[in-house]
């Protein structure tokens, strides 16, 4: 990229991410997406005059365990300010977050490549509403459901080189949130956003340059390109000699193009001061001990364990940690059938064809159910075919595999007498078995187990016609 | 019959033993408001009100259980919140904006089966000392038309005074329950902060916020207060317990001498005040005739005039951010011709605030702002927390502290209104009290010359109602009950 060529660029990213709690953060609303307009609301997140803000203890502990993931300290004494500034969509023209006694401080993120992104702080807030600018006429409307929602905002260190770094970030940041139940981290719904602040500054230098801002930035994608235009365009400007503003630029995703919003001398005093409305929160060590006691096992934890322990390769352990979900359903499967790669094999080929594309999907079948069928194949009651078979018929009617594969027949297993007489069938028919054998009977077991399979139609109990084999042959 | 001498607990009493009906009792105060309109005190009643006695004298009737204040009546400041009913903080910008939901005090004192029967005038939003900064006009003082109601909660106060009902809540923030008591000679007490619930009582300084009774004895606020306090799940900042458990029995026993200390710092004060020349002399007269009933004790409270700096910086902070909310887009009046958005906030606050408001938050919006955050703001939340340190100290070597409500009396109506520092002045010895989150009752004790009453005022350590109770009903009972 010869337009860089000479600069460093740095970038700080602002993470929000709303947090998957039942109710609003200060209030007992319903905190959901896509309900009808202003029908979860009250006197409190609409701004009634008299209400009062009431803390949501699960949005506290959801706040503490994104602070525990990511190695942050947890602060023992946290306090809510007021953010004052005039919008409509605003409702007490303050929001309720927080400044100088953040509830988690440090921590940070490792990418693949080694490099680690320093955290300067996590701390919870509430989200504003949403306009709605209908015409000249009607005018604009105001939606107060998302109003005091729960949000989560992660402030980086400008540790970021690349725009590639940050998304790899963002995608470790999401997969941790989701994993964790933290936060569904929708970026479609807006349940996470991303500001981008980023510099240049000539290689090598240890000064920064003049940085700008990019907000509600809600797709990687977008992170992607943003980054990248407004480091072109930084260095465009910097190579006239002219100098970056200081400034606020909104990116336009289907222009693919960013452009100025307010610079620095328009920008808000928001004139912080402690909420008088909410004591200051006190966290315990017990308490923190108690949060991390909640906590399951990150997704990397989980991979290295997949790969070390049940010997499955890189590549599947990453599709089976995609989701604490599947992750969950292939540790319950092992805890049923201690058979990691075949549990795998059939997760992976079987199950997620029948989900894809599906969001907060959930298996047709009960991981119990899925084992006792990898239980039957692989003691080879019935072969994989038949398991297919009785796979899709489990997901139809949801009844216990086993009970159905004797409904079906599948079970019906075949008599010692009609194997042997298929054993004799075969050694007098093919002299070249007949031969194979007498030099090296375990070289050819396999093609009589296979034989008489066939001639049964995979109903006979594989080790049963092998303990037979030699009652035939060795006559 | 002479309802309007009655105190609140007396008339509890005759509707309890069915001389009095609920139903008689509301229309009597009613008549008397519409009787005294003039006074300005009460700004709406509430008519439906004699529907509610009605109900209330059915239950008494049938012999049902009802609650400590069955069908009492009782008025509201016009910053607190009745479903249904308007709200209007003696604001042009809100006084057509009626409550959607009620506050916890209402539902309180509705759940004891008292009566509201109106709402009564006060200071804009709750900012003065005089009941004159209203919407609905100038609220007079009970005793003399041409004096100042006192405020902010004046109108809570005549109404009492006046006998238009037995008992008003007010709010007090800096001592707009105290004054306006002590201005129309009856008795108002400030909780410690969080014992009432603020849940939808329009704020004025959070931090500093809280609604109590304004009542003809000390008994009747003992009663509402009992009724309205307690910890609620909608205000995160209501203490556990009640006044009754607070306080240690051994502590309220009769047996033992109670200590009452007088400030050195209020002495003084009282002493380079020319206005509170009179003041000082009757303060003197009553420590004479009580000093056998109590032990009188001095104490220092080294930076206590330093509280009306602070206060002056805290409570307008708050009240800039608590009063952003009104901006012409939800429940306040649209500014007419407003073109864009700029212009709606702009012009419906230019229009919608008076005077006084928009002078408090463009104070609290300068003490934020950046630059000046740490040499006002936080400095003055320094000093609130010296202040009440040494106020702790202070109870260590007495049970209540002893002081005038008031440097004076009443002052003429537009005495002060071109003179805000004045005007702030009156709440020099009131304001403590709430910076240091205490209690505090104000008696009337004295009249002075021009025939106005004098206030006397008790405090005692953060949860110690009882004990201002206690050493305010000796004191009253020593120099021959209240005027």
């Amino acid at each position: 990229m010869s337009y860089l060529e000479g600069y460093d660029i740095v970038i700080g990213l602002e993470i929000h991410a709303e947090l998957n709690t039942q109710t609003k953060v200060f209030c007992s609303c319903k905190n959901e997406f896509g309900a009808a307009p202003n029908s979860n609301t009250c006197p409190v997140c609409t701004g009634m005059p008299g209400a009062l803000p009431i803390l949501n203890r699960h949005a506290v502990e959801l706040a503490i365990k994104a602070g525990l993931s990511f190695g942050c300290e947890i602060s023992h004494y946290s306090v809510f300010e007021r953010k004052n500034y005039f919008y409509p969509d605003l409702s007490k023209a303050y929001q309720i977050s927080q400044l100088v006694y953040p509830l988690c401080v440090g921590g940070a993120v490792s990418l693949s490549s080694g490099k680690k992104i320093r955290l300067n702080r996590i701390h919870l807030e509430e989200d504003a509403g949403k306009l709605t600018h209908i015409s000249k006429a009607v005018g604009t409307l105001v939606d107060y459901n998302r109003g005091g929602t729960p949000l989560i905002e992660m402030v980086t260190e400008p540790d970021f080189s690349s725009a590639d770094e940050a998304v790899e970030f963002l995608k470790k940041v999401r997969e941790c949130l989701v994993f964790e139940d933290i936060a569904k981290c929708h970026m479609e719904e807006g349940g996470m956003r991303c500001d981008v602040n980023l510099s240049l500054k000539p290689k090598g230098s240890s000064e920064f340059g003049i940085r700008t801002e990019m907000k509600n930035l809600n797709s990687f994608k977008s992170v992607q390109r943003a980054i990248e235009y407004e480091a072109k365009r930084q260095a465009e400007v910097l190579s006239t000699g002219e100098k970056i503003v200081q400034e606020t630029r909104k990116w336009n995703d289907d222009k693919g193009k960013s452009t100025s919003m307010r610079s620095k001398e328009q920008a808000q005093d928001y004139r912080y001061f402690p909420d008088p409305d909410i004591l200051p929160l006190n966290i315990t060590d017990e308490d923190i001990e108690r949060i991390r006691k909640e906590m399951v096992m990150l997704p990397s934890q989980r991979r290295e364990i997949y790969q070390d322990k049940f010997g499955l390769p890189e590549y599947d352990s990453q599709i089976l940690t995609s989701s604490k979900y599947i992750s969950d359903y292939f540790e319950e499967c092992v805890s049923y059938v201690d058979l990691p790669k075949k549990i795998s094999n059939w997760i992976m080929v079987d199950l997620l064809k029948l989900v894809k594309e599906q969001e907060d999907f959930v298996f047709p079948i009960s991981a119990q159910h899925l084992s006792q069928i990898i239980k039957m194949v692989e003691e080879k009651l019935i072969n994989k075919n038949l398991g297919l078979q009785l796979l899709d018929k489990t997901i139809e009617c949801g009844k216990d595999p086993l009970a159905l594969a004797k409904e079906m027949g599948f079970l019906v297993s075949i008599g010692d007498e009609e194997i042997i007489v298929l054993l004799e069938k075969l050694k007098s028919e093919n002299a070249k078995v007949r031969d194979d054998y007498a030099l090296d009977p375990a070289k050819v077991e396999g093609y009589i187990v296979g034989y008489v399979m066939k001639n049964t139609g995979g109903k006979a109990n594989a080790g049963k016609v092998k303990s037979l084999i030699s009652k035939v042959f060795d006559k | 019959m002479h309802l309007e001498k009655l105190s609140l607990i007396e008339i509890r009493d005759l509707i309890a033993g069915k001389k009095v009906s609920s139903e008689e009792a509301v229309k009597f105060f009613i008549r008397q408001c519409e009787d005294k309109a003039d006074l300005k005190a009460v700004v709406e009643i509430f008519y439906d009100a004699v529907e509610r006695a009605k109900e209330i004298d059915k239950k008494i009737k049938l012999g049902q259980k009802v609650g400590v204040l069955a069908g009492v009546p009782i008025a509201i400041k016009d910053n607190i919140l009745y479903k249904g009913k308007k709200a209007g903080c003696a604001s042009k910008f809100m006084q057509d904006f009626i409550a959607p939901y009620s506050s916890t005090v209402v539902e309180k004192l509705l759940a004891e089966d008292a009566v509201i029967i109106g709402r009564t005038n006060m200071d804009e939003f709750a900012m003065g000392g005089s009941c004159e900064n209203s919407c609905y006009g100038t609220c007079h003082n009970a005793i003399d038309k041409d004096y100042v109601a006192g405020g902010s909660s004046g109108g809570s106060a005549v109404a009492v005074a006046a006998g238009l009902v037995p008992c008003a809540i007010g709010t007090d923030t800096g001592g707009s329950i105290r004054q306006p008591a002590s201005f129309n000679g009856v008795v108002g007490i400030k909780s410690t902060y969080g014992r009432v619930s603020r849940y939808g009582i329009v704020a004025f300084a959070s931090s500093l916020d809280q609604a109590c009774p304004i009542a003809k004895t000390i008994e009747d606020c003992d009663l509402v207060l009992s009724v309205i306090e307690g910890k609620d799940i909608h205000d995160g900042t209501t203490i556990d317990g009640r006044m009754q458990e607070d306080v240690k029995p051994q502590e309220i026993e009769k047996s033992c001498k109670m200590k009452l200390g007088i400030c050195r710092q209020v002495i003084e004060k009282l002493k380079e005040n020319d206005a509170a020349k009179e003041g000082y002399e009757k303060f003197s007269k009553a420590l004479e005739k009580i000093k056998d009933k109590f032990e009188i004790v001095e104490v220092d409270i080294p930076h206590i005039a330093s509280s009306l700096a602070c206060y002056y910086i805290i409570a307008p902070a708050e009240a800039a951010s608590n009063l952003a909310r009104f901006d012409g887009v939800k429940y306040t009046k649209r500014a007419e011709g407003a073109k864009d958005l700029e212009s709606v906030y702009v012009q419906s606050r230019s229009e919608g605030f008076g005077k006084e408001v928009k002078r408090r938050i463009t104070l609290g919006n300068f003490v934020l702002s950046s630059g000046y955050f740490d040499a006002y703001y936080n400095k003055a939340k320094k000093v609130q927390r010296l202040i009440k340190k040494e106020f702790e100290e202070a109870f260590q070597s007495c049970d209540c502290l002893l002081l005038p409500t008031t440097l004076g009396t009443a002052f003429k109506l537009g005495g002060k209104l071109e003179d805000p520092v004045s005007m702030y002045m009156e709440d020099l010895f009131t304001v403590p009290a709430n910076l240091a989150g205490i209690p505090a009752i104000s008696i009337p004790y004295a009249t002075a010359e021009n025939g106005l009453p004098l206030g006397m005022q008790f405090m005692a350590k953060q949860r110690g109602e009882k004990l201002i109770i206690k050493a305010a009903k000796i004191f009253r009972d020593e120099i021959g009950g209240l005027l």
